[in-house]
């Protein structure tokens, strides 16, 4: 049995940080590499947290967010990957499995929280209009009206989020770790292929039109490669 | 992409120059209020609400006060539609604003904010969108490869991407103020227009440096990784970035590492 309200301090992280996508400060505390680490230490392994978050800011390279466009919420869903992770590699099951499944629920909520953007969005702009006349005059009051309505609405997505994954993927998580069958050193190339692979799409595509790009990402993969070697 | 950044109003200065208007009260209220700008963004007027928001402080300048009709009327011209990116809105903020308290005709400054619209969505976008927040994120992850614990790696990530955000929003406020309809000189500026590409040159080093270290520490999360185990990661992570960069716009390489990852636990996981 999942006990809710052990799962609320990870819910209300999830809200506080979903803020951060685009309602509130904008710091980029949202980010993968911070919000899953800051979960992860919540629950008690910030190595756990920070792990799975490296991986998903690798995914998270290539998802910027420009403007209007659509683009998956990274907040909320680092912390639900944060926690997770870090949960599972608790429950004292040979956790191979662990970072795979966070990293998979993580990506599936970051979809969701993505669509709960859009219909945010949606919600703001349907109290904007209806507020129209008394903005037309001018109304103080209903400026910021509209700006606190639409952070506590964005909180509250946050928190709803992150407290349906966790709630959702805590059973079936524990259940594919502990029926966990791959070796380990293949779970951890897998998930590092994949990451890899996303990220070196999205650094091309933010990078390639610079000048002698091409060079200088060779030079500083074999930087990169001889740093590996000697560590 | 690019927009040409050319001084939108030349045909007459504004009223007022030099410093700026506000009093220091003000401009760190208005500061603040920067950072919800977006707190109500949406598909109809987008930021728009947000920039009546943050010049709000400011108006109970004019005269009459919040009471007169001098301020209803220039909180309702600054709070219909807007577009820009937001930490670049500060530059909005701050001449429109001004141009506000100097009493300009209230068609001149309808115009100016709609010229405004373009540079500051397509500026921000590059320098902050494209570059910084790039940049930043991989030496957070260049930092993870190397070891760096969890509380290292947060502070080296946030203050250094929050030393040119808080900065920039700060000088935007600034030079938006103290040169109002005359900003868009301020938006050519060398830093601002070259930028991008400066730290684009940067990001691609690091991107080189920061992407093998960091898989590195995270397929030795699960076990020792072996030198040819590696060698072999990495090999097929650009074969399969080259691949993803050829794919459509639409096919995200997240959305296909859902898929991928989603077969995978599936195979592992159920017997």
């Amino acid at each position: 049995m999942i006990d809710i309200l052990a799962l609320l301090p990870f819910a209300l992280l999830g809200g506080l940080l979903g803020l951060d996508v685009v309602s509130f400060p904008q710091a980029m505390i949202s980010r993968p590499i911070v919000a899953g680490t800051i979960a992860g230490a919540l629950a008690g392994d910030p190595l756990a947290g920070l792990t799975i978050g490296a991986l998903l800011e690798l995914v998270a390279l290539g998802t910027l967010p420009f403007g209007a466009s659509r683009y998956p919420e990274w907040g909320s869903a680092s912390v639900a990957g944060g926690a997770l992770h870090a949960m599972l590699r608790e429950t004292g099951e040979p956790a191979d499995g662990a970072l795979v499944v966070a990293t998979l629920v993580a990506l599936i909520a970051a979809w969701a929280g993505g669509v709960s953007m859009v219909w945010l969005r949606r919600l703001n702009a349907r109290w904007a209009r209806q507020l129209l006349p008394k903005l037309q005059a001018g109304s103080a009051s209903t400026v910021v009206r509209l700006q606190l309505s639409g952070l506590t609405a964005d909180f509250l997505r946050g928190t709803v989020l992150t407290l349906i994954v966790m709630t959702l993927a805590i059973a079936p998580a524990v259940l594919a770790v502990e029926s966990w069958t791959s070796q380990p050193r293949m779970s951890g190339a897998v998930v590092a292929v994949l990451g890899g692979s996303v990220a070196a799409a999205a650094v091309w595509k933010v990078f390639h039109a610079v000048p002698r790009a091409n060079w200088l990402f060779v030079s500083g993969l074999a930087l990169g490669l001889v740093i590996v070697w000697l560590s | 992409m690019t927009q040409q950044l050319t001084p939108v109003f030349t045909d007459s200065p504004p009223k007022a120059s030099g410093g700026s208007p506000f009093s220091r009260g003000t401009w760190i209220s208005m500061y603040l209020r920067l950072l919800a700008i977006q707190a109500s963004w949406n598909y109809e007027i987008l930021l728009g609400n947000g920039v009546g928001f943050c010049v709000e402080p400011a108006l109970r300048a004019l005269p009459g006060g919040t009471e007169g009709e001098a301020y209803h009327a220039a909180l309702a011209r600054q709070s219909h539609y807007f577009n820009a990116h937001p930490y670049l809105a500060a530059v909005a903020v701050g001449a429109l604003a001004r141009a506000e308290l100097d009493g300009e005709p209230p068609p001149r400054i309808e115009r100016f904010r709609t010229a405004l619209c373009g540079p500051l969505g397509s500026l921000g976008d590059r320098l902050v969108w494209a570059a910084w927040l790039p940049a930043c994120s991989l030496i957070g992850l260049a930092s993870f490869g190397l070891g760096a614990s969890p509380m290292l790696t947060l502070i080296i990530f946030l203050v250094l991407y929050n030393a040119g955000h808080l900065s920039l929003r700060a000088w935007g406020l600034h030079v938006g103020a103290t040169r109002g309809l005359k900003v868009a000189t301020a938006l050519g500026a060398p830093w601002l227009r070259r930028g991008p590409e400066w730290i684009g040159r940067v990001g691609a080093l690091l991107s080189g440096v920061a992407i093998p270290l960091a898989l590195y520490r995270v397929a030795g999360s699960t076990s020792t990784v072996m030198p040819l185990t590696f060698i072999l990661v990495l090999l097929l992570a650009v074969a399969g970035g080259a691949a993803l960069a050829r794919l459509p716009a639409r096919l995200e390489g997240w959305r296909l590492a859902i898929v991928g990852l989603g077969i995978y636990v599936l195979a592992m996981a159920v017997r």
